[in-house]
């Protein structure tokens, strides 16, 4: 166990590095000059210049690399031009209300999806189980700012019972998690239903009834720590959607986390700031996937321990 | 999955018989709703005549159904700054599909190279390619599209290769796992025997097993480049202020929300109808080609 | 008639499942029994109805997709089928367990064997725990697991095919069934592990006194173990006695081609005789005997009418054949 979880952690931190050093190529092949874009079409030469040495641009390219380097290892990313302060310091102010909003979501997601797949696996090709599906299709399909703004017509506009955005109570977080947990919630409820279904047909399945167990027995433990393996992996890779896709929803919802900063500060060539956003982003689902794989190992013996003694 | 045995006896709902036809007929249903949307967007705007620049002040915020100053009538209202919404939605229409078949073919041009060289080849070269693809599914996708987006500035070109770059990792995957299933299969290693060099070998033997989950893939992917094009445009990193992708207007329409609902609710109908009619499509198209593609 | 009730007594039995062609009949009107202590055999190829026999009692078939059409099912007096399936499985877990062919996909493989092993007894006996694992190790150790003490932790993957077969009889065997039921045991494993595996069924049997129901298609490897013999062929029985009957004096063509076929049966270097043809498919069979398409004693009158299950003129009572002309094959084998 101990060598697959090393494995794996080895394999997230050259990831990471990677990651990081996309988001400094990224950033280096803006096709206009970072400094005339900050400082507008006005400014002189000298200026322009003053600006560029202020931001390292003049050096060559593979020590700006290496400087940066050196400062995303301790969490420097320079300072937000546009309102002067440490770019990592103002992300990390924000990430607390993005984690408020994703955790909300996940836990409901999981909650939610878990128990309807489970339901629609159990009654299948009922009616019940085709609305789950559907309703499930949809929702997987649909894009989120979209359905963000139908529950805000519909909840804060129309009906007047929750609030339109910012923060400040519970009732602020209900729409924005709700909309941000949704494809999520879709995605397990159907993987749940298609691998409770596959896994109820396998022989232990048989050999527990034969026991003298009961349907619930049955179910849990035995079916669902089979059913859960390849849900796992899933969820790991959806997570990044459900980050991703919070960074849409706070725009919509106007909530102040990582993910409104992001946008802000693209519409501000804050650049900093953007690549401070962008790798703690990356870093937080690198570190996700690392912990599904962890736990998939954790669930499924053949995996941890190899073949027979 | 046919018999199983779980009993039904908390409440008896009725089972619905799985269908027969191995859902042709859904599958006949979403064919002509995306055909419809597809002539809507060639021959739409023409009807409309829809013109982004221009606007007509007096005709602004005018509720669907409404009569223009030039005698037209607005079917789905008028937007902030009296342009048709209608013209919009078939203009969205013509850029949402566009950017999806733009986009799916230069990621699966991408991707589908990509995973033939890494399965072919294998050694190094798999291994280089495959960490590349590791590391850029680090991030959630539409961060990376916003990362880029945000880089190259709005414009129609820039916007196709943000979601090609996206997205091109699943085309790779699939088709390098295929590849690998069919290199030593024996038809391959009889055309090797008989002379084929190896790029005979993977366009012609090799690449036509590749088809079948591709195009599983590719009618997945469809949906999710339409969405992740109106997500960017939404949050005005996607196409130009010109080109009117739904996104764009369903942005424009959100202070609107209360007063003139029509402005963002028309597109986004219209969005959420394709993007649901090509999910449906791809399930189907993915249940009768191969359902061991369940976790797509 | 024995004196005492049979254990497991079934009559009459007929199962249908429903398919794309309509209501099909796996299971047609089956009669067996078995007494107390007693090794019996059901022998059949593959769509002969064996194990769909064998589901029915302990109400595992599925719910939705079949049905006893008719027949009983009782067990020590207690009519199995009008239970309903709750009740049913609490009443035969302690009393009835099953073995089955695939060992490798009949064990969880996410859960300790020690686990599956202890669990019939702490969920279902109400054991405490450690005397529950205590017993699974000597339960590992009766069926001839090495090292039990330390293997009570591994997973199935980790085992060898035979050790999980015998992992599987360990579980049969944690609440002292009275019946043991085994489908097609050996069949998943190599022949050297079969002979092991048969041997310590055998060996447990006269240990622990109780009854046994084998599955098979394979004569040769019942023959040691069994003291009566089923054969079913298409859903339905056509011979059954005391296995030095049906072996030595087989009434039925069907039966009588299945002793041929064993290897080593038939004298001298005679070529291995298989039955041509292959059995039918569940519901197509006509009004006329179901082997008669591959019978060698098929006639006009075989063809048309269904043989019924007797005791052909000059033999012992208990051993019955469904064939018309069972007393030529009978004179033809002794021949």
């Amino acid at each position: 166990m101990i060598a697959y979880v090393l494995k794996r952690a080895g394999f997230s931190l050259f990831v990471l590095w990677g990651a990081v050093t996309v988001v400094f190529i990224a950033l280096r092949i803006v096709p206009a000059d970072p400094a005339l874009l900050i400082l507008g079409v006005d400014a002189t030469p000298d200026q322009l210049a003053a600006l560029r040495e202020r931001l390292g641009l003049d050096r060559p390219l593979i020590l700006q690399y290496f400087s940066y380097l050196q400062g995303a290892v301790t969490l420097d990313f320079g300072d937000s031009y546009r309102l002067q302060r440490d770019a990592m310091g103002l992300v990390m102010e924000r990430l607390p209300a993005t984690g408020q909003l994703a955790l909300a979501a996940v836990i409901f997601a999981v909650v939610v999806g878990l128990a309807l797949g489970l339901v629609a696996a159990l009654r299948v090709n009922t009616f019940l189980d085709r609305t789950i599906s559907v309703v499930s299709l949809a929702f997987q399909s649909l894009p989120s700012f979209w359905i963000g703004l139908v529950l805000v017509l519909v909840f804060a506009r129309a009906l007047h019972l929750l609030p339109s955005g910012g923060t400040g109570s519970l009732a602020h977080l209900v729409l924005p998690a709700l909309t941000l947990s949704l494809p999520f919630l879709a995605i397990l409820a159907r993987l749940t239903r298609s691998g409770i279904l596959e896994v109820i047909n396998e022989g232990y399945i048989q050999t527990a009834r034969s026991k003298g167990f009961s349907e619930r027995v049955v179910l849990f433990p035995h079916a669902i720590r089979n059913a859960l393996i390849p849900i796992v992996t899933v969820v790991g890779l959806q997570f990044g959607q459900v980050l991703g896709g919070a960074v849409i929803i706070e725009t919509v919802f106007a909530w102040p986390g990582v993910g409104r900063v992001l946008v802000e500060s693209i519409n501000y060539r804050d650049y900093n700031v953007v690549q401070a956003c962008v790798v703690v982003i990356a870093a937080i689902f690198i570190v996700i996937n690392l912990i599904v794989d962890v736990t998939y190992g954790f669930l499924d013996p053949r995996i941890r321990l190899g073949a027979r003694r | 999955m046919s018999d199983h045995p779980l009993p039904t006896r908390w409440l008896r709902l009725p089972r619905l018989a799985p269908a027969r036809d191995g859902g042709t007929r859904r599958l006949v249903v979403c064919l002509v709703i995306v055909i419809a949307y597809a002539l809507l967007a060639i021959f739409g705007p023409v009807v409309t005549g829809y013109n982004p620049i221009t606007t007509y002040v007096q005709d602004r915020l005018l509720p669907p159904g409404s009569l223009l100053s030039n005698g037209s009538v607005a079917l789905l209202g008028t937007d902030q700054v009296g342009r048709d919404i209608l013209g919009q939605v078939f203009m969205g229409a013509r850029v949402s599909m566009v950017a999806g078949i733009a986009t799916l073919l230069l990621a699966g041009l991408i991707g589908i190279t990509v995973g033939l060289l890494a399965g072919y080849f294998g050694g190094i070269l798999d291994s280089i390619l495959m960490r590349i693809a590791d590391i850029q599914l680090a991030f959630p996708s539409i961060l990376l599209a916003i990362l880029i987006a945000a880089i190259l500035g709005p414009s129609f070109f820039n916007l196709i290769l943000v979601l090609a770059i996206a997205n091109w990792v699943v085309f790779a995957r699939v088709t390098r796992s295929q590849v690998l299933a069919l290199k030593n299969r024996e038809y391959v290693d009889a055309a090797r025997t008989l002379g084929a060099r190896n790029l005979y070998l993977i366009v012609r033997t090799i690449f036509p097993g590749c088809v079948a989950p591709l195009l599983v893939v590719a009618t997945v992917e469809i949906g999710h480049v339409i969405v992740a094009e109106a997500s960017l445009s939404f949050l005005g990193l996607g196409t130009p202020a010109s080109l009117p992708s739904w996104g764009l207007t369903i942005s424009d329409g959100r202070d609107y929300l209360i007063d003139a609902w029509w402005i963002s609710t028309f597109p986004g109908i219209a969005l959420a109808l394709l993007v649901l009619t090509l999910g449906v499509l791809g399930d189907t198209i993915r249940d009768r080609l191969d359902p061991k593609l369940r976790s797509l | 008639m024995t004196e005492a009730d049979p254990l497991l007594a079934i009559d009459d039995l007929t199962v249908e499942f429903s398919t794309h062609a309509g209501q099909v009949a796996a299971v047609r009107g089956v009669s067996l029994h078995v007494d107390a202590g007693e090794t019996v055999a059901l022998l059949g190829e593959s769509g002969s109805g064996k194990s769909v026999t064998v589901q029915t009692i302990m109400g595992l078939l599925p719910k939705t997709t079949s049905r006893v059409a008719s027949g009983q099912v009782s067990y020590r007096g207690t009519d199995l089928l009008a239970l309903p399936t709750r009740r049913l499985r609490e009443f035969c877990g302690p009393e009835i367990a099953m073995v089955f062919q695939d060992p490798l996909s009949s064990l969880n493989p996410v859960m300790r064997v020690g686990y599956q092993l202890s669990e019939p007894l702490w969920r279902g006996a109400g054991a405490s725990r450690k005397a529950a694992r205590a017993r699974a190790i000597e339960l590992m150790q009766l069926v001839g697991i090495p090292d039990a003490a330390r293997r009570i932790d591994d997973y199935p993957h980790q085992f060898s095919g035979g050790m999980r077969q015998r992992v599987m009889i360990a579980m049969a065997l944690s609440r002292n069934p009275s019946l043991l039921i085994a489908d097609e045991p050996t069949t998943a494993l190599d022949v050297t592990v079969q002979a092991q595996i048969m041997s310590l069924l055998g060996d447990l049997r006269r240990e622990l006194g109780m009854a046994m129901l084998l599955i098979s298609h394979d004569l040769g490897v019942v023959a040691d173990v069994a003291d009566r013999v089923y054969v079913m062929y298409a859903g339905a029985i056509v011979e059954e006695g005391t296995t030095r009957e049906v072996y030595d004096h087989p009434g039925h063509p069907y039966t009588e081609g299945l002793l041929a076929s064993i290897p080593g049966e038939s004298s001298g270097a005679q070529r291995l005789a298989s039955i041509p043809g292959s059995p039918p498919v569940p519901g197509t069979l006509g009004d006329g005997c179901s082997f008669a398409p591959r019978c060698r004693y098929a006639t006009e009158f075989t063809r048309a009418h269904e043989p019924e299950l007797r005791s052909p003129a000059g033999w012992v009572p208990t051993h019955r054949v469904a064939c018309h002309r069972a007393e030529e094959v009978l004179a033809d084998v002794r021949a």
